[in-house]
C-alpha cells in the first residue's frame, strides 16, 4: 500500500473482521439492536459513530500529554458529549425524519463501549495519525455489522431496502406477494436483532476458528 | 434378505464416508442393531431414547386423529353444511367427509413439519460428525398439533427450521436445548405472521379464503371462526358448551382442543413413566389457584362489567384448563425432560409457575389469548435456576445434619 505504512493499514482493516468491535469484543450490542430495523437507519448510525470516533480519538490523541489521568474519563467524556451533540443536530437540520428514527440512540452514542473503549485503549497512547485510523476503522467494523444486520432485517421484515420495494407491494399483491409470500414480523423486533447478530458471530467463527474463545 | 440386514450392509458400506451418520441413523430407526458393544460397564434396557420419544408420539396419535376429524368438522359445520355434533360418538363428527379435509390438510403439515426438522438434523449430523439424533421425532409430531390448520406451508418450513437451528442446534443439539423447539417454532410463527396465527379467521379452514371472496364482492356468509379465548378476550359468552370443550369440537390449532384426548395421552405418558405427573399435577393446580383468584377479585367486586379482563376474570376457574392449549401444552410440552426442572421439588416450583403464569397471560393481555406458550418458555429459562437452588438448598439441609450429629 503506498498511501499507508503495512502497520497502519492494520488499523483499519482489523477491527473490519478478525478484531470486530461487535462480533469479537461484543461491545455496542445496545445500539445494534435498536436501530437496525431499516437500513438507512443502520447506515447513518455507522457514519455518526465514524465521525464521532474518527475526530474524538484526534482529539484526545492531541491532548493525551496534557490530561491528568486522574480526571482522564471525564474529559474523555466531554469530548464525546461535545461531539455527539454536534452530530446529533446536524441530523435534526439536515434530516430530520431520519433523526427522529434514531431518536435518543445517537445521545446515547456517548455511552457507547466502543467509543470510549478506543479513547482509552488506543488514543490515549498514540499518535493523532495512528489515532484516527484506528478510530475509523473500529467505526467502519460497527458500521459493517450494522449494515449486513440492517439489510436482513429491512429484508425479510419490511420487503424493502432503503424504503425501496424490492420484493413488490404486499398490499397490490405483486412480485414475491403474488406468490404468497409474507413479511416476517418478527424481524422488525429487537430479539430477532440479537439473533441475527449471533448467526453473523456462528459464521464468522465457522470460517476463522482461530476466533473461537474457549 | 430381510429389511434390517440390508440396512446393516448399507451402514457397513458407508462406514468412515461422512454420510455415515445418515446411514446409521437409519439403521438404527426402528430396529436395535446386531453388534453390540464390547467393553466397559453397559447398561441394557429397553427403554433408550428412541423408544422414550415413540412412547410420546404414541400419545399423541389420538389427538392427530381427532384433530383431523375435528378440521373437517369445523369447516363442514362453518359452512352450514352438517348439524352440530351431539356428542362425543355422533356420526355427525365421526364420518369420512370431515376426515378426508382432515387428512388433505394436516397431513401436509406433519410431511413438512417432519422434512424440513429431520433434513436439518440429518445435515448438523453431517456436519458435526455425529450420530442422528432423535430429538426431533416428537417435536416433529407437535408441531403440526399446535398450528392453526390453515397455516400455509412455506410457513411452517422457515418457523421449522428457525426453531431447529437457533432453539437447538446452536446450544448444541438434542438434550441441550433451553427452551422447548416445538413452541419456539410456534412462537416464532406466532410473533413472525401474527395475521396468520391470531385472530378469527384461522383456526377453521376455509376462512381465510372465504373472507377474501367476500373482500373480493362475493355474496357469502362470513365464516366466523373465533376460538373460545379469543372471544372471551373480547367480552362475549362462548356459544360452545362445557361438554364440547371437553370432547373437543371447538376450533382451535389443530391437534390441542380435546381435552379428553389429551387426558388419555397424559395417563399414558404417567403409566409408561416418561412424562412426569408432579410437572402435570402442578401446573393444575397453579391454574387453578390463579382462576380463584380471579374469581375472588370478581366476587369480592373490585372490578366491575365495564373492566375489559372482566368476562375473562369471572369465567368459572376450573373452565380455564378446558379453554385453548392449556391441556395440550402441560401434557405435552411443560412435561419435557430436557427444559423442564430435573429434581423433583423443582419439577413442583416449575409446574406450579407455569399453570400459575398461563392464566395470568390468558387474563391480562388479550393480545396473546394463548397464554400457556409464554409461560412454559419463560419457566423453561428459569428451570435450571429452579434445580441450582432446589440442589443448594439440600446441599444444606444435610450439611447443618451433619453439624448435628457432629456436635
Amino acid at each position: 500500500m503506498g498511501l499507508l505504512s503495512k502497520k497502519d493499514a492494520k488499523l483499519i482493516t482489523d477491527p473490519l473482521a478478525d478484531n470486530n468491535p461487535i462480533t469479537i469484543q461484543v461491545l455496542g450490542i445496545c445500539s445494534a439492536l435498536a436501530i437496525t430495523a431499516e437500513l438507512k437507519a443502520s447506515i447513518v448510525m455507522g457514519i455518526s459513530v465514524m465521525a464521532v470516533l474518527g475526530i474524538g480519538n484526534v482529539v484526545i490523541s492531541l491532548m493525551r500529554n496534557i490530561i491528568p489521568s486522574k480526571i482522564r474519563i471525564i474529559v474523555q467524556l466531554v469530548v464525546a458529549a461535545a461531539l455527539v451533540i454536534v452530530v446529533d443536530q446536524i441530523l435534526k437540520a439536515f434530516s430530520y425524519e431520519l433523526s427522529k428514527t434514531l431518536s435518543v440512540f445517537v445521545g446515547l452514542i456517548i455511552t457507547n463501549c466502543i467509543i470510549m473503549g478506543r479513547f482509552e485503549a488506543f488514543a490515549l497512547g498514540n499518535g493523532p495519525w495512528r489515532s484516527f485510523l484506528d478510530g475509523i476503522g473500529n467505526a467502519a467494523g460497527y458500521a459493517i455489522i450494522l449494515v449486513i444486520v440492517g439489510f436482513f432485517r429491512e429484508l425479510l421484515g419490511s420487503g424493502t431496502l432503503l424504503g425501496f420495494r424490492v420484493l413488490g407491494d404486499p398490499i397490490e399483491k405483486t412480485g414475491l406477494y403474488a406468490l404468497g409470500y409474507e413479511n416476517n414480523g418478527f424481524m422488525l423486533l429487537s430479539p430477532m436483532a440479537l439473533i441475527v447478530v449471533g448467526v453473523i458471530i456462528w459464521v464468522q467463527r465457522y470460517k476463522n476458528r482461530a476466533l473461537i474463545e474457549d | 434378505m430381510g429389511l434390517k440386514s440390508s440396512l446393516h450392509n448399507l451402514k457397513e458400506k458407508y462406514k468412515g464416508t461422512k454420510m455415515a451418520p445418515a446411514f446409521n441413523a437409519i439403521h438404527t430407526f426402528l430396529y436395535t442393531p446386531n453388534d453390540t458393544t464390547h467393553g466397559g460397564t453397559h447398561i441394557k434396557a429397553a427403554d433408550d431414547l428412541k423408544r422414550t420419544m415413540n412412547t410420546v408420539i404414541m400419545a399423541l396419535i389420538p389427538c392427530l386423529i381427532f384433530g383431523m376429524f375435528n378440521a373437517g368438522y369445523q369447516h363442514h359445520y362453518a359452512l352450514g353444511e352438517i348439524g352440530k355434533a351431539s356428542g362425543f360418538f355422533d356420526p355427525v363428527f365421526w364420518s369420512w367427509n370431515n376426515l378426508t379435509i382432515g387428512l388433505w390438510k394436516v397431513l401436509p403439515l406433519v410431511v413438512v413439519s417432519y422434512g424440513v426438522g429431520l433434513a436439518i438434523e440429518f445435515l448438523f449430523a453431517v456436519i458435526k460428525k455425529h450420530e442422528v439424533e432423535e430429538g426431533y421425532l416428537v417435536t416433529g409430531m407437535l408441531v403440526p398439533l399446535i398450528v392453526p390448520i390453515d397455516t400455509p406451508l412455506w410457513m411452517l418450513a422457515v418457523a421449522v427450521a428457525f426453531g431447529v437451528v437457533i432453539g437447538k442446534e446452536v446450544f448444541g443439539g438434542t438434550g441441550m436445548n433451553i427452551l422447548n423447539p416445538a413452541l419456539t417454532i410456534r412462537a416464532f410463527l406466532f410473533f413472525a405472521y401474527p395475521t396468520w396465527m391470531s385472530g378469527d379467521k384461522v383456526w377453521v379452514h376455509g376462512a381465510v379464503e372465504r373472507s377474501n371472496e367476500i373482500a373480493g364482492g362475493a355474496n357469502l356468509d362470513a365464516i366466523s371462526g373465533e376460538t373460545i379465548l379469543g372471544s372471551l378476550a373480547q367480552g362475549h359468552q362462548s356459544a360452545y358448551s362445557l361438554s364440547e370443550m371437553f370432547f373437543g369440537m371447538i376450533p382451535g390449532s389443530v391437534g390441542e382442543t380435546s381435552t379428553v384426548l389429551i387426558l388419555l395421552g397424559g395417563l399414558f405418558l404417567i403409566f409408561t413413566k416418561i412424562g412426569s405427573w408432579r410437572i402435570m399435577l402442578s401446573s393444575v393446580i397453579g391454574a387453578l389457584v390463579m382462576g380463584l383468584i380471579f374469581n375472588s377479585v370478581v366476587s369480592s367486586g373490585w372490578i366491575t362489567e365495564s373492566s375489559k379482563f372482566y368476562t375473562l376474570m369471572s369465567t368459572e376457574f376450573w373452565h380455564h384448563l378446558l379453554l385453548g392449549g392449556f391441556a395440550f401444552g402441560i401434557v405435552f410440552m411443560a412435561t419435557d425432560p430436557v427444559t423442564a426442572s430435573q429434581t423433583n421439588k423443582g419439577k413442583w416450583i416449575y409446574g406450579f409457575f407455569v399453570g400459575f403464569i398461563s392464566i395470568m397471560i390468558r387474563v391480562f393481555n388479550p393480545a396473546y389469548p394463548e397464554g400457556v406458550m409464554l409461560a412454559i418458555l419463560l419457566m423453561n429459562v428459569f428451570a435450571p435456576t429452579i434445580d441450582h437452588f432446589v440442589v443448594q438448598g439440600n446441599i444444606k439441609k444435610r450439611k447443618k445434619r451433619l453439624k448435628v450429629k457432629a456436635a
